[in-house]
């Protein structure tokens, strides 16, 4: 696209910069854009869920039917909320903790291809990239913990840093598992790699079926979601690292947890199940491919976008299930889980994958 | 004004400001602060790799440097959240070996700067040839890592084949093998010491070992 408008300009290379800017800047909109309503959507059916789960009716009345103006009245309310700084905090690096936290939490999605080329920088080492940018999260809590000047929101920030240091390892083992049977590093080949029905899916071998779920633990862990919410557990620590901010800062770190939660449940789609290539592949069997013009081939991908988002819609709301249907687990049942079971467990899984892979190859 | 003119505006960005924060590092108080900094420093460097495409280098600069900053930063803010080490004041012989140290470094790098010219450079030019011929490092690293060598394409022809190489496979093992074992014994010293335990048996969750396990990673 970029070459496409180069050569529209062609006459005059003195705006060529123009150009860059300009479909940067629309590139990280759109990306913004998706994150944003996600966050909205994510709002109101986190009360949708929990109020079902409870047995209750959630939100009714907020805009009429179902309460779907609930997320920007909640937006609108945290707006007007005083902006409290503690007096003995870290000025500097308690207004910075929040920014840096949903940096880390967006950053990722540069890379993260949601159809065939539809990718802002593709990158051959996309889910390291990802790994990387997205581990840092954690930094903007840490730090946001330690400048409160509080000791709940450092009890908080420590809890945070153990249990998603921890966490990593079996994240990262349940990556390589998929990365090792894909072959690539590269998420467009690996989702390539699953074209088709459903059988195709990745989700489909025993092992990485069993990997997803391991994936899926570490994830909700990695976000610090419940029953894995420590960091924030409010009947023990009033509200973790997030005790002393209200307002619109409270607000950027809650973004910066949904944001990294849709980024974990696409990449799970896209190493588990499938990425935009659906259940039945109906783009292919539409005749939206590259065979029947231009045009039928972007509905094509337009088509596998949404399938992958909505895929992700579907981790996310997962997670929100295990939120409110499990307990909060103690300390020592956190790092139980992640040391004595997730870590061998995907181990396991590593190795049986290499065992499959090389058996499925021709073995010796 | 076409792509180069962003790449020069992103390198001096970037490398303003990983040699601003790296200043701060230097001159700050607060050891927190000074973490904060230096990860903004490193993070700033991996982004120079990135504009250099060396996307690999980049991703593993953020994972293991900043993210083992990220540990310093946990075990700092611990060790020393409201003690007496919050605020750190360098002594004037470390001044002078530090600024030693550093101005030697410095004049090395200046001397490679100077050998490799400016953009326009008849060496600069040479590697942005070579960078474009071989951009996808990745896999050529992997491959690498167990011996088997991929020769570049502009010296194909230049030398004769090197016998094959053993890679850095082993190297790499007994490294990690011996961190491995560090790691172990860091959680054998600082494991809570079993006790034999008294008449009253009050049943209660390993907490302490738990907690002291978690904060080796």
């Amino acid at each position: 696209m970029t070459a496409y408008f180069i050569n529209l300009l062609a006459g005059y290379p003195a705006w060529h910069w123009l150009v860059y800017l300009t479909i940067g800047l629309v590139q990280a909109a759109l990306f913004l854009a998706l994150a944003m309503l996600s966050v909205a959507v994510f709002n109101w059916l986190e009360r949708k869920v929990a109020a079902r789960v409870q047995d209750r009716l959630g939100p009714t009345r907020v805009g009429g039917r179902f309460g779907w103006l609930q997320s920007p009245a909640d937006g609108l309310k945290l707006l007007c909320k005083e902006d409290l700084i503690p007096a003995g905090a870290d000025h500097m690096l308690f207004r910075l903790a929040p920014y840096i936290s949903f940096c880390a939490a967006f950053t990722p999605y540069l890379a993260l291809p949601l159809a065939p080329g539809w990718v802002v920088q593709p990158l051959d080492t996309a889910v390291f990239f990802i790994l990387a940018v997205a581990g840092l999260e954690i930094f903007g809590v840490i730090l946001g913990g330690y400048a409160s000047n509080s000791k709940w929101s450092l009890y908080g920030a420590m809890r945070e840093a153990a249990q998603v240091v921890g966490y990593e390892i079996p994240l990262g083992l349940c990556v390589v598992t998929v990365v090792l049977a894909a072959g690539t590093l590269d998420l467009e080949q690996i989702a390539e790699a699953q074209r088709g029905w459903f059988w195709h899916w990745n989700l489909v071998n025993p092992f990485l079926f069993v990997t997803f779920w391991i994936y899926m633990t570490c994830a909700t862990a990695g976000s610090n979601r419940a029953p894995f919410d420590l960091p924030e557990a409010e009947s023990e620590i009033v509200a973790g690292f997030m005790t002393e901010y209200s307002g619109f800062r409270w607000s950027i770190f809650f973004m910066a947890e949904y944001t990294a939660m849709l980024l974990l449940s696409l990449v799970a789609a896209i190493l588990f199940a499938g990425g935009w290539n659906g259940p039945v592949p109906v783009a292919s069997l539409l005749g939206l491919t590259d065979k029947n013009g231009p045009l039928a081939e972007w509905c094509g991908h337009a088509l596998g976008a949404c399938n992958l988002i909505f895929k992700g819609y579907l981790g996310v709301t997962f997670m929100m299930w295990l939120r409110w249907t499990l307990p909060r687990l103690r300390v020592d049942q956190v790092m139980a889980t992640c040391l004595k079971y997730c870590v061998p467990l995907a181990c396991a899984m590593l190795a049986g994958t290499m065992a499959w892979t090389f058996l499925l190859r021709g073995g010796f | 004004m076409d792509i180069t003119l962003w790449h020069n505006v992103f390198f001096f960005l970037m490398a303003g400001v990983a040699c601003g924060t790296a200043l701060a590092v230097v001159l700050a108080g607060n050891v927190v602060r000074m973490a904060f900094y230096l990860i903004t420093s490193l993070a700033a460097v991996a982004g120079l790799f990135f504009l250099a495409g060396a996307q690999f280098l980049g991703a593993m600069q953020l994972m293991v440097y900043v993210g083992g900053t990220l540990v310093l930063l946990a075990f700092g803010v611990m060790l020393t959240a409201r003690g007496p080490l919050s605020s750190m004041r360098t002594g004037g012989g470390q001044w002078v070996l530090a600024a030693l140290l550093g101005g030697s470094l410095l004049a090395v790098l200046l001397q490679t700067v100077v050998q490799v010219g400016g953009p326009g450079g008849e060496a600069a030019s040479t590697l942005a040839a070579a960078e474009e011929t071989q951009s996808p490092t990745t896999a050529q690293l992997g491959l690498g890592l167990l011996g088997v060598r991929s020769q570049p394409p502009g010296q194909a022809l230049a030398r004769p084949a090197p016998p094959p190489a053993p890679g850095y496979l082993l190297v790499f093992e007994i490294i990690s093998v011996h961190l491995l074992v560090v790691l172990v014994g860091a959680a054998y010293l600082a494991r809570a010491k079993w006790r034999r335990p008294e008449r009253l048996v009050i049943h209660h969750p390993p907490l302490a070992a738990s907690q002291q396990l978690t904060t080796d990673n």
